[in-house]
Formats: structure tokens, sequence, C-alpha cells
């Protein structure tokens, strides 16, 4: 059982490899293109391990930023890890000694994967660990192979990119096909549309998290209503 | 030159700062004590409108006004969305998806 465990849990990240490992190599190229060779890239994956983040601190790293501005960026980039933790509360209740390093490594993607749940017939807390394991060993790899590597790499990886998109739209339609519910995914989807168009493509997460936020608890107040009605 | 101490401390703060986040839900309502209701009925519905938002987030760049109008990403989507729908398997649809996203934009479009 331990070992199907192991073999779930890797398959369940193949997707997020292809990806980590293509984010991570542009990470590591953009950081040795600036200066700072592959133990920055993996540095930074070790501590931080927060991808879009670290693709911010290459231009805060680059430009000498103030201490002061790094940590209200990081504030705004990450603010979305709030919501992250607070819907996986539940989830996430009883994992015992791995509990803080699944807290630690929670980036966007193993996010998704354990909102899928663990699988049935593994072990519900060494899978979550496992999936976030593997996942900060990828992105690391990516960013140490792209800092060696710098602008050698010769085949043409336009699009690979989209392997994260594809992870993303599969755990939307799996979860669309395993509830009756379908509200609240599309206030997500139609939120974020709104937020993109008002805010645009660098500032729309926040509005469209707080809005999210908004509509869900309106309409929790709302079947309440109906519910006492009835 | 690289200011080594200066990127240190930054990585540090930043290393921190993301921790924090991380971190604050689970130190503001601990395993022992009963979470808020709210809180508990937000962690049961945000799960699937947060993925609905990635979605959004990742195909932010697409160009709707410009050619090639996001066809690329319509139809690699659709692709990826129907196979699972149809087969359920998620290896298959990320790779078959992907494999078809790069031949769209590097051969087709």
């Amino acid at each position: 059982m331990a070992k199907s465990t192991i073999k779930t849990a890797f398959l369940a990240t193949v997707p997020v490899m292809t990806g980590y490992l293509v984010m991570g190599m542009a990470l590591g190229i953009l950081m040795a293109d600036k200066g700072y060779g592959w133990w920055w890239s993996a540095l930074m994956g070790l501590t931080i391990y927060a991808g879009s983040m670290e693709f911010v601190a290459v231009n805060l790293l680059s430009g000498g930023a103030a201490v002061i501005s790094t940590a209200i960026m990081t504030l705004l980039v990450q603010a979305r890890h709030l919501f992250y933790g607070v819907s996986l509360l539940e989830k996430y209740r009883g994992m015992g000694r791995a509990k803080p390093y699944l807290i630690f490594g929670l980036t966007d993607e193993t996010y998704a994967l354990a909102c899928s749940g663990a699988p049935e017939g593994t072990d519900k807390r060494k899978y979550y660990f496992l999936i976030t394991l593997f996942d900060q060993l990828y992105w690391i790899a990516g960013g140490t192979i792209g800092g060696l590597l710098g602008a050698a790499i010769t085949f043409n990886t336009r699009g690979l990119d989209f392997a994260m998109t594809a992870l993303f739209v599969v755990i939307f339609t799996e979860q669309a096909m395993s509830t009756r519910d379908h509200v609240p995914a599309i206030i997500g989807v139609m939120s974020a549309l709104v937020c993109l168009l008002v805010f645009g493509t660098e500032n729309f997460l926040i509005p469209s998290m707080l809005l999210i936020t908004a509509l869900l608890l309106g309409l929790g107040a709302l079947r309440k209503r109906k519910e006492a009605v009835i | 030159m690289i200011d080594v101490c200066h990127s240190l401390a930054l990585i540090v703060v930043m290393a921190l700062v993301t921790a924090l986040l991380r971190f604050l839900p689970f130190l503001l309502f601990p395993e022992g004590k009963q979470a808020p209701k709210v809180i508990t009925y937000l962690s049961g519905v945000l799960p699937s409108a947060v993925i609905g938002m990635l979605v959004v987030y990742c195909l932010k760049d697409v160009q709707l006004l410009t050619v090639p109008h996001g066809l690329p990403e319509l139809i690699a989507v659709a692709a990826v969305a129907l196979s699972y729908v149809w087969k359920r398997n998620t290896l298959l649809s990320v790779l078959g998806g992907t494999v078809v996203y790069m031949v769209l934009v590097q051969m087709v479009f």
C-alpha cells in the first residue's frame, strides 16, 4: 500500500512536473541572465517556493529593491494564499508532524491538487506530504537546470507551459462533474472575468478574491434564509 | 555586481512574508478550536470558485482582439475538458492538451 501511495502521488503530480520544470527553467535562465547563478534559483525554490513571486523577485533582486517595498510587494502578490489556507482548514486537519511542511509548500498547483483530495485507498497524510514534496523538488530542479543551462536550450518549448493551464482546466472539470452545486464555480469564473476587465491583467487577483468572498457569503445567507422559510 | 548580502536579505523577507500568509489561517483557526461557522462554510465553497478564478488567471494574457483571437487556447482548453469528460484521465488530458496547444502555436497559427 505504501508503494501505491507513492505511485499515485507521483502520477498526480506529473502535470505539475512538466509545468514546474518549464517555468522553473525559465526562472533559472532569467536569474542567470541577471548574474544570479543556479544556486540563487535553487535557494529561492527552497525558501520562498512560490512561482509567481519568484518571477517578481528577479526584478526586485536585480534592481536592488528596498526591504520595505519588497515586503509590501510580497504581501500583494501572495495575499491569495490566505484563501488557500482557509479552504484547506478541514482537509489538512489531523496531518500531524507533516502539517507545517504541507502549509509551507502550498503553491497554486499543490493547492489545486490538494483540493481534489487524496484518492481512495491511499494513506492521506502520506499522499498530501508526497505531492507537496514532489512539486517542490520539480520546482527546485527546474530552477537549477535553467540556471546551469543558461540560454543553451535548443528545442522549441513554446507552448509547453500550457500544461499548467490544462491541469487547472482538468481540476475545474472534475469539480464540475462531481458536484451538483455549480454556483460557486460560476461565481469564481465570472468574478475573475469582471475583475480582469476592470483592473487589468496585473492587478485583478485580489479584487477577484474579495468579490468571490462577498458573493459566496451573500449566497450562503440567501440559501439559509430560503431554508428557514421552508 | 551583485550585492550578495542585500539579495539574501530580500530573499529572507520574501520567504517570511510568503510563509506568514500561508500559515496565518491555520494559526487563527487551530485544530482544537471549532472555527466559526462562516469559515467552515467558506472552506467548503471557496475551492471550486478559486479554481475557476485560477483558470481565468492562466488565460489572462490571451489577446482576443488580435489574430489568432485566442483560438489556440480555446481549442486546447476544449480538448482538455472534453477528453477529461470522456476518459476521466488527468494525465491523458493534460499531456494531450499540451501537445495540441504546442502544435497549434508552433505550426498552425
